[in-house]
């Protein structure tokens, strides 16, 4: 086996302006906490963030705090305080996450996590959202919408699934406009969705500059730090001129010959979200084979913007139900993600795809086994299994997944010696 | 026909493979099509009006070994979504052509698509069911999505789905939901007379024969059974809440009421008798079917309603069928059911009605500690 692959070179500027973005964010949520301003919980997938926006109501993610406490190893607590009202172990532990904080009082007045004013159910593919945010709702006495999107079920959304997700988002106006006491202002939604066209654009320049090797950046383990800006901040100015800074050091990046890592012996796609309470641990088993993920499909589930849409100012609502009904993950079928995943392998040259398979989130892993049997069988790309958690730290057995992972690149560096 | 050699009819029926069924019913009708439907709802009534048959796809029970689905589905994947693929891996719906899956759960929804990759001669169609019950959008939307999926058959099948085929199909299910529904009073009434291990054969079977077919049985059954004998037993009478997709083992509901239950109220086969009031007939029919399934709903863990929170339904189940207590009976890893019986349960404690849960998986097929259990909660309901 050749020498191990140490270091991680990249850190950079966007890191840390993703991360004082985010702190940023939080500290304002805090303060709305504090004077009582209006928030809106909403959810990441496919979400309709510009038009909180459109009416300063602050949005709250709670996806985004239950990642955060897994990645501080604080989400087991939450989870426990969960199953002991009654949850199931095997119902999915970012809901039990959040509704722990909510049963250990780490939400609400006096906290730096409001209640929401109004819970916003963007149900856009998965079902969980909806048990989610009635929970929420029903315990937080917040106002709950439901805006249900169609499910991507034909190579296009029908025109009666664009009508009904319209009309939709006009009652949610209507509901918007009372909450926060103002009245809509088409024009001001428009000047947010430009923001979010340059974000969604830097963003998928980003992407597209991992085509090249070395990839400047791995776009699984760094993507989360462009995640924030594009699902969680899009719409804002900062996210927008964000975009532009990671663009310009990626292509500094790409000029200079370096990657993510010293070396990039191995490129692969990654499939599936990260298991967040051992984020690095997990990270460093590629690391040391020199694993980059060239692509993901988890920096995918607030919206796909690689393959060109973007929000139009000047279609405003037509555009929000656009990207919720089809240009994001969640809304379209595991087998679609398969082509996804296909398009991934071949324009972005990945030597193989690694499954992340996790018990919490169904709608990711509910099937994988298929998708192995595709790649595998009917494409021929490598393809690794592995199985834990985005949230619960009791599904992560380090040294099973060192094994697995150790043999499949062992096994793909032997194909590679004989190949060349 | 007497009311035994009914249910008899029923288990035998119950007991062939789907497609068998489906094979056998298109002897007689050379060139039909048959179409099966994923729980909880489906439209019966659209597959009808094309001159279908419709049936019950409701997973293999422990009657098949998985060789091939355990290994496309994980471990902690409910056990219906994987004896239904293995149904396809083992040819067993041969003679059925059509399956229809709708947005209960994430399993449900990866799982239409893995079918149609894995089977591509199905002719797969997938529903996006409303889950906004109050927007002014609702029944367009939902009127619109039945008629896709009908085009969907008459493209596939070359069949017709007019609107008077459609209505009449409706009134036929209306009739048939109409009996079922006297049964279901009929158990509350005098559970005595007819168990729920033989209403569940009854409803099963009314799920894997042609409509006409199940209604006449349905008719035969409100007749004699007011004439059965059946003296009351020192029971407490519950309401069993869970097993609205994966289907429960007979052995379990044999268990629950050998145990000392009368079960009164269940949300069994929920989707064949979701109306709570007949659809209307007259209009568009498209629209009457999809608003209905809006706004005469039976409570569910796969539908939000926005209009009264989850336990209010289960709470008046409770107090309508004069039930003692609740046994929750989700299956092992079905998210909907696990995530509903939070709130059912915080609803229930503070009504005073106590419950019980028993997890189950369709493959099980000991219920010796189950049978403990539940023997433990009636012995401290009767004696309390
Ligand atoms: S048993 Fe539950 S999780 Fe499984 S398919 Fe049915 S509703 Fe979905």
């Amino acid at each position: 086996m050749p020498a191990e692959v140490k270091e991680r070179q990249y850190q950079g500027k966007v890191h840390q302006l993703s991360r004082d973005m985010m702190n940023a964010w939080m500290a304002q949520l805090a303060r709305a906490n504090e004077t009582g301003e209006p928030t809106g919980a909403i959810m990441i997938s496919g979400n309709c963030v510009e038009l909180l926006r459109a009416f300063d109501i602050h949005p709250i993610f709670p996806e985004v705090t239950a990642l955060q406490n897994a990645i501080r190893h604080q989400s087991l607590p939450l989870i426990l305080k969960a199953e002991e009202v009654g949850y199931s172990s095997d119902n999915c532990a970012y809901v039990k996450a959040d509704m722990g904080l909510f049963l250990s009082g780490g939400m609400g007045p006096g906290t730096k996590m409001p209640y929401p004013t109004v819970t916003l159910c963007n149900y856009v593919g998965c079902n969980v959202y909806v048990k989610w945010f009635e929970h929420l709702a029903a315990a937080t006495g917040s106002e709950l919408f439901m805006l249900d999107v169609p499910f991507l079920r034909t190579s296009e959304p029908t025109a009666a699934d664009v009508r009904y997700v319209v009309k939709q988002i006009e009652e949610l106006i209507a509901v918007l406009e009372r909450i926060s006491k103002k009245k809509f202002d088409i024009d001001k939604l428009r000047e947010i969705l430009a923001y979010s066209a340059r974000a969604e654009e830097g963003y998928a320049r980003s992407k597209d500059l991992c085509k090249g090797s070395p990839a400047p950046f791995d776009s699984f383990f760094d993507a989360i730090n462009m995640m924030g800006p594009i699902n969680v901040l899009r719409g804002t100015r900062e996210a927008a001129d964000f975009f532009d800074e990671a663009v310009k050091e990626f292509e500094g990046m790409v000029a200079e010959g370096v990657g993510p890592l010293s070396e990039e012996r191995f490129r692969m796609v990654v499939e599936g979200p990260p298991p967040y309470p051992y984020y690095r641990s997990f990270r460093n088993l590629f690391t040391k084979w020199g694993a980059v993920a060239v692509a993901s499909t988890y920096s995918t589930v607030g919206g796909i913007w690689e393959w060109g849409f973007r929000h139009d100012p000047a279609r405003p609502l037509e555009s929000i139900a656009e990207q919720m009904l089809t240009e994001n993950l969640t809304n379209r079928s595991i087998v679609a993600r398969y082509g996804q995943i296909k398009r991934y392998v071949e324009e972005w040259k990945a030597d193989c795809l690694v499954i992340h398979s996790i018990k919490s989130c169904r709608l990711f892993s509910a099937g994988q086994g298929d998708m192995r049997e595709y790649f595998t069988k009917e494409l021929g790309v490598p393809t690794l299994l592995v199985e834990s958690d985005l949230e619960d730290p009791r599904y992560y057995a380090e040294a099973q997944l060192r094994n697995r992972i150790d043999a499949f690149f062992e096994s793909l560096e032997h194909k590679k010696l004989v190949a060349a | 026909m007497k009311v035994e050699q009914t249910i008899e009819r029923c288990r035998e029926l119950i007991a062939e493979p789907l497609g068998a069924i489906a094979e056998r019913w298109k002897e007689s009708h050379p060139g039909g099509r048959a179409v099966a439907c994923f729980p909880v709802w489906s439209p019966a009534e659209v597959i009808h009006a094309g001159g279908m048959l419709p049936l019950g796809l409701l997973g293999a029970g422990a009657t098949v070994e998985l060789t091939h689905a355990d290994s496309r589905f994980q471990s902690f994947v409910c056990s219906i979504a994987k004896s239904s693929l293995e149904l396809g891996f083992q040819g067993l719906l041969k003679g059925v052509d059509g399956l229809v899956f709708s947005n209960i759960c994430d399993v449900a929804r990866n799982l239409s698509s893995i079918y149609k990759r894995n089977f591509p001669h199905f002719h797969v169609d997938y529903l996006h069911l409303a889950q906004n019950s109050t927007s002014g959008g609702v029944a367009d939307y939902m009127a619109d999505e039945l008629r896709r999926l009908a085009r969907g058959f008459e493209e596939a099948f070359g069949v017709r789905v007019t609107e008077p085929s459609l209505a009449k199909s409706i009134e036929l299910y209306n009739a048939i939901r109409a009996r079922i529904r006297g049964l279901y009073a009929f158990r509350i009434a005098e559970p005595q007379k007819l168990s729920t291990v033989e209403l569940y054969q009854i409803l099963r079977a009314a799920t894997q024969a042609p409509p006409e077919e199940a209604l006449s049985r349905l008719d035969d059954l409100a007749a004699e059974l007011p004439a059965r004998e059946g003296r009351p037993k020192d029971r407490i009478r519950v309401v069993v809440e869970g097993a609205f997709c994966e289907q429960p083992p007979l052995g379990l509901l044999e268990v629950l009421e050998e145990a000392g239950c009368y079960i009164v109220e269940d949300d069994l086969f929920l989707g064949w008798r979701w109306f709570t009031s007949d659809v209307p007939a007259d209009g568009d029919p498209f629209r009457a079917l999809g608003q209905s399934y809006v706004d005469r709903a039976v409570p569910s863990c796969t539908r939000h309603e926005g209009r009264e929170p989850r336990a209010k339904g289960l709470i008046e189940k409770v107090r309508r069928s004069r039930a003692d207590a609740v046994i929750f009976t989700p299956p092992k890893f079905c998210e909907p059911a696990l995530f509903d019986f939070v709130p059912m349960r915080q609803g229930l404690e503070r009504e005073g009605i106590p419950h019980l849960l028993v997890e189950f998986e369709e493959k099980m097929w000991t219920f010796e500690r189950t049978r403990n259990e539940i023997e433990t909660f009636v012995e401290s309901m009767l004696f309390d």
